[in-house]
């Protein structure tokens, strides 16, 4: 089980990402291999799972991103498993999720400009299979985006 | 102004985008530079905003948080009072992690994480429901999530 020291050491680091070592031992009140040895076992016991650079798609000159919210032919038994493999071959799908819900499957997709986005439409997203219905979310902007949780 | 890449850029990035404590040796190793090469590289795209930081990715179960739910909004009025008050109450509520304005048939898409299906009712109920302006809501609760590597191919 995780004890109070992890989970504030885990309340800094998802508060503050960026945080060196030090910085985030010193707000955790541990010493720096206290928090070294604290991290590995978290990592360990699977609760700490990955520290990934995140990539600002925008600098990339990818300015479209758009949600797409997929419904899918549920008389098709393999209609899942078809749809997530094709759709793991689009080069632009930088996220997907699988729901319990109105909406079965959800796309993130990043494109240059307007035109970059028609041709992933046509050419890509209407060719994936077993689709009944899908419905597109333009993002205009990121109000917040945090990985904290109210440990 | 975008910034362009090489091969061995994406092949950084890739890396990165996977672990981002390598350091610039292993990074370097990986892709065939020197460590002062890779370091280079890294401080460029990192300076160039590409890489815009790190995300730390926990397993939400083992936190016991079993319940992840995706939350479409569409407001009852709009006007610019409506959406900065809606902004600034939604962003205040901790089990909000997501918050993204969009076009389309909502206004707001949400991403909330709650300890089970009762804990999400009651931040439905208490925080959602009550924000200023708040109309139409569909949830959708996530069974599985993968992130792709992107266009880096």
């Amino acid at each position: 089980m995780l004890d109070d020291t992890d989970r504030r050491i885990l309340r800094h680091l998802l508060a503050d990402p960026q945080a060196d070592n030090a910085t985030l031992a010193g707000r955790a009140g541990v010493t720096v291999a206290t928090l070294w040895r604290r991290l590995d076992r978290l990592r360990e016991r699977g609760v700490l799972t990955g520290i990934e650079a995140r990539i600002d798609w925008r600098a990339l000159g990818y300015e479209v991103q758009v949600s797409l919210r997929f419904t899918l032919d549920k008389t098709e038994p393999r209609a899942f498993d078809a749809f997530t493999t094709a759709a793991r071959v689009v080069p632009e799908v930088i996220e997907i999720q699988t729901f319990l819900g109105s909406v079965d499957i959800r796309l993130s997709v990043v494109a240059r400009d307007m035109a970059h986005w028609q041709q992933i439409w046509r050419d890509r997203i209407l060719a994936l299979p077993h689709v009944t219905d899908i419905e597109p979310l333009m993002l205009v902007a990121t109000i917040k985006d945090t990985a904290e949780l109210a440990l | 102004m975008s910034v362009d890449l090489d091969d061995t850029d994406r092949a950084i990035l890739r890396l990165l985008a996977g672990d981002a404590t390598l350091g610039a040796a292993q990074v370097g190793r990986a892709v065939g530079l020197t460590q002062s090469a890779a370091w280079r590289r890294i401080r460029r795209l990192t300076d160039a905003g590409v890489i815009a930081g790190r995300r730390i990715v926990v397993n939400h179960a083992a936190l016991g948080f079993g319940v992840t739910v995706f939350l479409g909004v569409r407001l009852a009025a709009k006007g610019r009072i409506d959406l900065e008050a809606f902004e600034r109450a939604v962003t205040a509520i901790p089990e909000v992690q997501t918050v993204q304005h969009v076009l389309g048939r909502f206004d707001y898409r949400l991403r909330i994480v709650a300890r089970d299906i009762p804990d999400f009712e009651r931040i439905l109920r208490r925080r959602i429901m009550t924000l200023p302006g708040v109309g139409q809501v569909e949830a959708n609760v996530v069974l599985s999530e993968e992130r792709r590597p992107g266009p880096l191919a």
